[in-house]
């Protein structure tokens, strides 16, 4: 049985012409395809959480129904407003999908194949740091979105998109600590690296106990793969954090003037942007295109050839479920709420999580394993001693009301007694008496026609 | 396409081949859809939940938490140092030292964010 062969940086470049040609065909349609399918499937799950039936008309369950819409959408007619700037206006939308098609160029499908007898990597391409290329581009996503919004020379599209620059920038810097800990961890920021890394476990030493640390940086990593995970749903405006176009309060974001095709390109590159995230996090945290660990126990060869097409496909369409889930359970944040949680929690977390592995690491390699179990006594006593012994704030206890009432400078407006009781006003029981009945002009019942 | 550079031209071909996506889907829409279409008054006025717009085109809007993008500078550079550090740290020859001297340069921006925190600029205004 073939084993799986990772490719290497120097594998990549040499591919020949019409190799690359096919390759990019192939993003482009694997991007448009997982489109069609993500908005289709979105809607089925959600309808399904929702106990409703969903799409069912168009095709099989409702599956062309995405296609219909497309190709509708194309016949539309193109409106500009009279405001916007037309330049501007024309080009946001290319710029928001032209990234999420990028992103997806660097992301490993699969080991190497053989192609018309060409050996070349299922992977349109990689360079030594195209984890940050990848991060680049969902920043430079961002450019669509608030130039978009900028130039519809509106106000609900403006307010879209300068709450989308205040998000990106805002889980940009919580994405980038949490890559940090990923490339620590793999010795290299390179896609393909980064899943060979995954491989298999490497045994650890704890406290005299040999254990084998699991291959998967999901687990290995986990404060890195949650708040990556929630970095991911804020760079890519989904919900919970979909508030550029909360349309319960702008409408419908940075997209409200749009139409026709430049409104499907939005409705493309969000799309593909969710799925290059999931992507991505199946490629930095769950293996990328490896199979998942009972499989290749019993069956050697599922990491081998064309196979692992299916598993990275797998680990896409889950990630996406989960897109899904949380946009049909969690209602929208807030706007200073999800500013908080980005800048108060995930960031200190990240800064201290990354700090934290790095002392590991040394600490498993420079240090012999008496003084290392010694310092991991010391730091285990010293946090448990700071939980232990953190000042917690009392908050003073509340003033009564009589406290407050003497507490007013002389000279204020008399108060009435506390304990006065006011009796009912007999004029007010008259008028209650005889008022007449509010639905007193209304024919009574069987005397209708 | 071969060396170093040759994966990066992959990137550009990748462009080019997205331009010509993008020609190709805008000439298909300007022929599918209405050639003439209607233009009855108030067509091309912006969206303003059914009312007419009033005043100027670009409404002006209080940016709250224009502070974020100076911390984001700050982290976007720190960002720049980190991810060469994290490559490496742990090859032979860098060891403890390396660590400790990340550490005070984290430690020198999370004090910055502290400040920050402190100034109350992380809240809303």
């Amino acid at each position: 049985m073939i084993v799986a062969q990772d490719p290497t940086l120097q594998d990549f470049g040499h591919d020949p012409w019409w190799l690359i040609i096919a390759k990019i065909v192939a993003i482009f349609v694997f991007g448009l395809v997982m489109t069609l399918l993500g908005v289709w499937f979105e809607r089925r799950v959600v309808a399904r959480m929702a106990v409703r039936p969903g799409l069912n008309q168009a095709g099989p369950f409702g599956l062309l129904q995405t296609l219909a819409d497309g190709l509708k959408g194309a016949f539309k007619e193109d409106i500009m407003p009279r405001t916007a700037d037309k330049v501007v206006f024309f080009f946001a939308p290319t710029i928001a999908v032209i990234c999420g098609f990028t992103a997806l160029s660097v992301i490993p499908f699969g080991p190497m194949v053989s192609i018309f007898g060409h050996k070349t990597a299922l992977q349109v391409t990689d360079v030594p740091v195209s984890v940050l290329l990848v991060f680049a581009c969902s920043g430079m996503a961002v450019y669509g979105i608030v130039l978009g919004g900028w130039a519809s020379g509106s106000t609900y599209p403006l307010l879209g998109g300068l709450r989308s620059s205040a998000q990106m920038i805002s889980y940009e810097v919580s994405m980038g600590l949490s890559i940090v800990a990923v490339f620590m961890t793999a010795g290299s920021a390179s896609t393909s690296q980064i899943v060979a890394a995954q491989r298999s476990g490497q045994p650890i030493s704890f406290f005299g106990l040999d254990l084998t640390a699991p291959g998967w940086y999901a687990i290995l990593l986990i404060p890195s793969f949650l708040i990556f995970c929630i970095a991911a749903v804020g760079e890519t405006n989904r919900a919970p954090f979909d508030l550029p176009e909360a349309e319960s309060e702008l409408v419908a974001g940075y997209m409200t003037e749009y139409s026709s095709l430049k409104f499907l390109l939005f409705m493309m590159s969000e799309y593909v942007a969710m799925v290059g995230m999931s992507a991505m996090v199946t490629t930095l945290f769950l293996g990328g295109w490896r199979a998942p660990a009972p499989i290749t126990t019993f069956w050697a060869g599922a990491n081998s050839g064309w196979w692992p097409l299916l598993w990275i496909t797998a680990k896409i369409v889950i990630m996406l479920f989960v897109f899904v889930w949380l946009r049909a359970t969690l209602p929208r944040m807030r706007y200073d709420t999800f500013m908080r949680l980005g800048w108060r929690v995930l960031l200190p977390i990240n800064l201290v999580w990354i700090l934290v592995l790095a002392a590991i690491k040394v600490l498993r390699e420079d240090v012999d394993s008496t003084s290392r179990n010694l310092i991991l006594a010391g730091a285990i006593v010293a946090a448990l001693l700071a939980a232990l012994l953190w000042p917690s704030k009392k908050k003073p206890p509340a003033p009564t009301l009589e406290e407050l009432a003497k507490s007013r400078p002389a000279g204020s407006f008399p108060l009435p007694p506390m304990d006065l009781q006011v009796p009912p006003s007999p004029r007010a029981r008259r008028a209650v008496a005889e008022r007449e009945p509010a639905n007193v002009g209304a024919a009574p019942e069987g005397e209708q026609e | 396409m071969a060396g170093y550079l040759g994966s990066y031209a992959t990137l550009g071909l990748l462009l080019l081949a997205s331009v010509v996506v993008f020609v190709g889907a805008f000439s298909a829409n300007r022929l599918l859809r209405p050639a003439s279409p209607a233009e009855p008054i108030g067509k091309r006025e912006t969206y303003e939940c059914g009312v007419d717009p009033v005043g100027g085109d670009w409404a002006q809007a209080q940016i709250r938490y224009y502070v974020y993008a100076y911390l984001y500078v700050l982290f976007a550079v720190e960002a720049v140092f980190l991810f060469p550090w994290a490559v490496i740290f742990d090859r032979p020859g860098f060891g403890a030292t390396t660590v400790v001297e990340m550490a005070i340069f984290v430690a020198v921006l999370a004090l910055g964010i502290l400040y920050a925190w402190r100034k109350r600029i992380l809240t809303w205004t």
